[in-house]
């Protein structure tokens, strides 16, 4: 191997078909980055529908990583290399691309044909109109099949190792090593001999054919990156969520249960959880939303750590349910993945819309706990936490994720979870130690506003509730006006009284200055990346980024007024700036877009700039 | 399910402190006796008993229960019940609903707790009409009907219980009334015994908003020419002065008088356990000739929803060993930073 350029990080985005395989190659990709030592951050960009018509733009797959010699918070605004496997995928993602950047095209795709239908006029590989990028031009297709023509296998078959083939070639041309990918190849393909031999053939004649192309194009490698010390693994954020509730049933020692109905993006925590059988973990896939979450309710009743997850749609089906577990004073979690909406919306697409949902979407005053993960490893500790609240204070909790974190991979240094997630303290009686005689269901700490936690069982505490009004000595049904009122303060101390029991809000960058950024949830990669790059200007620029949304840490008021200006990123069309505003009367400023696409930093970075100039 | 015989359990045991409330002579009053007198026979503790309502008149049942209980939300009941049963099979679990809660807002939630067959007892209060909120017409209401939302009579087809059990793979299908304590008592113990999902539906009068709509078939006076009370093995025989009995004339049941043409011997006998025959049963709830059945129309075995996830966990446990946690964490590719 010759020349090659050192950079610091690279952004690379395959596309195609959603058949072609590209979310596969992408995670190929990232996994053998992430254990060559680079930090990395990946994102997974799918239609909604499964198999959408070939070679059409409502069809186009893509997968994006950026991975890099420093810390990586982000999947990268503009990728500095495109793999487009057909016209379709490139007239996607073209605008994506850096100029001068790399272009990989499948020039056996660019027949007249798919190059009309996925809009173009003319032939864009020969219409000079990619003139600004490095293109490289390769009949992947042909190539590939000439590649594998001593193997036994159909040509289809053949066909579709393309995507070794490319993958092979960007190994390359990135200096990736191909064992992991060789690896996992023999591992999935054991039990097909020709396919095993195929993909692997396909990779490596990729390879070789991009060394033959180090003439006209150069390679770049990218170092280790300077990382915590530790043993790292990748993960998602919905496996992160999934993993963060078994914990969290062992850290207290009860059963996990999951309610739960298909949603897209949640769906993938309801397959993780099924799997794990031998943890005690049952998974309910029950008929409708409402059902799942009733199903859980029903499990905590019995003394489950029970948990529903769902997205926007869904989690407007479970509001009444949801009304009902505050009501009763009970632990559950409920984890809504937001997406686009209103409505279906965009059920592929990432948004943070739901947070007034979150806040207010039930009949009557109905406060509850509300915690927001801020990066895929993040969602561990957050569904560790929500748990944690549910079950110490006897409180539904909603726990915010987005598409975003919940699809995105990166790595995790795996925590000591023998002394940081070691014991969850519920409020469950031990019978034997209670005073039958004068126990009453709805009696609570005066402090926190708790109640005990008796499940049927019990002998001698057999007791009902319902989400008719109870009165606040006994637990029986109460109409009376001011018992009402007397719940209803009781209900909104206790979520209060939680503050007790959080973490105070952790400041990054100085404690006073001109511009806070007070940002929420699946953001916090692009902002912390924008942040960082104008404290580097010498702007006077600080991140508070919550975790703890209802309620939020005593100190943030105290926090807002060491700045002269605070801005909210978010998106949506501005929430969290409003709730700022009404608790801390700090005319906090909006930079919102509901676009279903995460941030770019460059946008975050011109906004704070707008912001600073402004101050 | 643990047999004890030491429990010496009266009536009044699962009586609540709570007043009850519902309107003087309202069919629920039975209901509610025969239930307490039920469950000291069932031979349960009374702490592993667990009754789960829904929204509206029946389901304020729980309140007055000395056991644990839940007044849930309208249609869920069964819903939440299959959590607290699959979460602890232990425990009995009874839903109380009505046709309005189980049927109408409830009735995805209903059938698909019976085709899993969860091991509960739902009771279905059936009269015709929604109560608590003041007399509209229900999903059980006859076509026609006067209420308060169909002033110029109800155009909905009722539905049938029985039969929407029948259809979702229900493996109990009970019928009974709440005139007659006893048979209350006897269809409750067999629905608790039953293994899976025990559908029973309850013949009940709303005084003020549907007073006498099962009459005809409940009261002393009329029911024995009105209805049969089934039991298995015994020929379909009813009646008072006139004895009848049912035959199967070709695919259809048909009602004939005794002592001419036809005797005993030519009557069906009722066989619970038969699935040709409980489609029939269920049939003909809407045909006013025939009488009303009471009794267990339909009792097979089949597998159990909270049996097979016991059994499933086992299964993994004794494959995959004790769980783990840290070898989860350190599953797949992992890497050492130094």
């Amino acid at each position: 191997m010759s020349a090659f350029t050192e950079v610091e990080s690279v952004v690379i985005r395959f596309s195609g078909d959603s058949g072609d395989g590209m979310q596969l190659t992408g995670t190929q990709f990232s996994n053998t980055s992430a254990i060559m030592g680079n930090d990395i951050a990946t994102f997974p960009d799918y239609p909604a529908e499964i198999r959408a018509p070939q070679g059409t733009i409502a069809g186009v797959s893509g997968f994006q990583i950026h991975f890099g010699s420093r810390e990586i918070f982000t999947p990268g605004d503009e990728a500095d290399m495109l793999v487009a496997f057909n016209p379709a995928a490139l007239m996607v993602n073209l605008k994506d691309l850096k100029k001068g950047g790399t272009l990989l095209v499948n020039s056996d795709a660019f027949s007249d044909s798919k190059v009309a239908k996925a809009g173009f006029q003319t032939n864009p590989i020969d219409s000079g109109e990619l003139d600004g990028y490095k293109v490289i031009k390769v009949p992947i297709d042909s190539q590939t099949i000439e590649a594998l023509k001593d193997i036994e296998l159909d040509t289809k078959s053949k066909k579709r190792c393309k995507n070794f083939y490319a993958l092979g070639m960007t190994y390359f041309l990135y200096h990736r090593e191909m064992q992991t990918t060789l690896q996992w190849i023999e591992d999935k393909f054991s039990d097909h001999p020709e396919l095993l031999l195929a993909n692997q053939t396909a990779m490596k004649a990729g390879a070789h054919f991009a060394e033959t192309l180090e003439e006209v194009v150069s390679t770049y490698k990218v170092s280790s990156a300077k990382v915590d010390p530790g043993i790292y693994r990748q993960i998602n954020g919905n496996t992160s969520t999934a993993w963060g509730f078994i914990k969290a049933a062992e850290a207290a020692n009860l059963p996990l249960f999951l309610g739960s109905y298909p949603i897209t993006p949640a769906s993938d925590i309801l397959h993780e959880l099924s799997k794990y059988k031998e943890f005690d973990v049952k998974t309910f896939q029950a008929e409708d939303e409402i059902a799942a979450i009733c199903a859980a309710i029903g499990a905590s009743l019995a003394g489950s750590l029970a948990i529903t997850t769902s997205s926007g749609p869904g989690i407007a089906l479970k509001a009444e349910a949801i009304g009902m577990a505050i009501s009763y004073e009970m632990p559950l979690v409920i984890v809504n993945v937001q997406r686009g909406g209103p409505s279906t919306g965009l059920p592929t697409k990432t948004e943070q819309s739901d947070l007034f949902q979150a806040l207010y979407g039930r009949n009557g005053d109905a406060p509850l706990i509300i915690v927001a993960a801020s990066r895929p490893n993040d969602c561990f500790n957050m569904a560790y936490e929500a748990s944690r609240l549910a079950l110490e204070h006897m409180s539904p909790v909603i726990m915010l994720t987005d598409g975003y974190i919940a699809n995105g991979t990166e790595p995790w240094k795996i925590p000591d979870i023998d002394t940081d997630y070691a014991q969850i303290n519920h409020k469950m009686l031990d019978p034997k130690t209670v005073d039958t005689e004068n126990w009453n269901w709805i009696s609570r700490d005066p402090k926190t506003h708790v109640r005990d936690w008796a499940i049927p069982g019990m002998p001698g505490l057999e007791h009902r509730v319902g989400g008719l009004e109870k009165d606040f000595e006994t637990g029986n049904v109460s109409y009376d006006p001011a018992n009402h009122q007397k719940m209803s303060d009781t209900r909104r101390d206790k979520i209060e009284a939680v503050k007790e029991n959080i973490p105070l809000q952790e400041i990054e960058g100085e404690a006073s200055g001109d511009l806070l950024i007070i940002s929420w949830g699946g953001t916090y990669g692009a902002v912390e990346m924008a942040m960082r790059a104008l404290q580097k200007e010498g702007k006077k620029i600080s991140l508070m980024h919550l975790r703890y949304i209802n309620p939020m840490p005593k100190n943030v008021g105290e926090v807002i007024k060491n700045f002269k200006k605070i801005i909210v990123p978010e998106l949506n069309m501005g929430q969290m700036v409003h709730i700022i505003n009404a608790k801390y009367g700090c005319n906090a400023i909006s930079y919102h877009k509901v676009e279903g696409l995460p941030f770019k930093i460059s946008e975050l970075k011109t906004a704070f700039t707008q912001a600073l100039n402004e101050v | 399910m643990s047999e004890n015989t030491e429990l010496t359990y009266t009536k009044k045991d699962f009586s609540s402190d709570q007043e009850v409330k519902w309107c003087p002579g309202c069919g629920d009053y039975a209901i509610l006796s025969a239930m307490q007198t039920a469950l000291t026979k069932i031979g349960r503790r009374r702490e592993d008993i667990v009754f789960v309502s829904g929204i509206g008149c029946s389901s304020r049942f729980p309140y007055y229960m000395n056991t644990y209980g839940y007044h849930t939300i309208h249609g869920r009941a069964p819903a939440v019940a299959s959590g607290i049963k699959t979460a602890n099979p232990n425990l009995s679990v009874w839903v109380i609903t009505g046709d309005g809660d189980g049927l109408s807002i409830g009735g995805n939630h209903l059938i698909h707790a019976i085709r899993r067959n969860v091991d509960m007892n739902i009771v279905l209060f059936n009269n015709e009409i929604y109560g608590l909120t003041k007399g509209q017409y229900s999903p059980t209401t006859q076509q026609g009907h006067i209420t308060k939302s169909s002033p110029y009579g109800s155009l909905d087809r009722p539905f049938s219980p029985a039969k929407l059990a029948f259809g979702a793979s229900a493996t109990f299908i009970a019928r009974t009334l709440d005139s007659d304590s006893k048979h209350m008592q006897e269809i409750m113990l067999e629905a608790e015994a039953h293994r899976g999902t025990s559908f029973i539906e309850i013949y009940q009068n709303c005084v003020i908003f549907n007073d006498g709509c099962h009459s005809q078939y409940v009261d002393k006076e009329s029911r024995n020419d009105h209805s049969i009370i089934l039991t298995h093995g015994n020929p379909m025989i009813f009646g008072g002065d006139i004895k009848k009995g049912i035959i199967l004339d070709h695919l259809t049941l048909k009602v004939v008088e005794l002592g001419g043409t036809y005797t005993e011997a030519d009557c069906l006998v009722h066989d619970k356990t038969n699935e040709m025959l409980a489609s029939l049963l269920v049939a003909i709830d809407a045909n006013p000739a025939m009488p009303k059945l009471y009794g267990v129309l339909y009792a097979v075995n089949d597998v159990i929803y909270n049996e097979q996830l016991t059994a499933q966990i086992a299964e993994v446990k004794a494959k995959k060993g004790p769980a783990d946690f840290h070898k989860l964490l350190y599953s797949g590719d992992t890497w050492n930073v130094e």
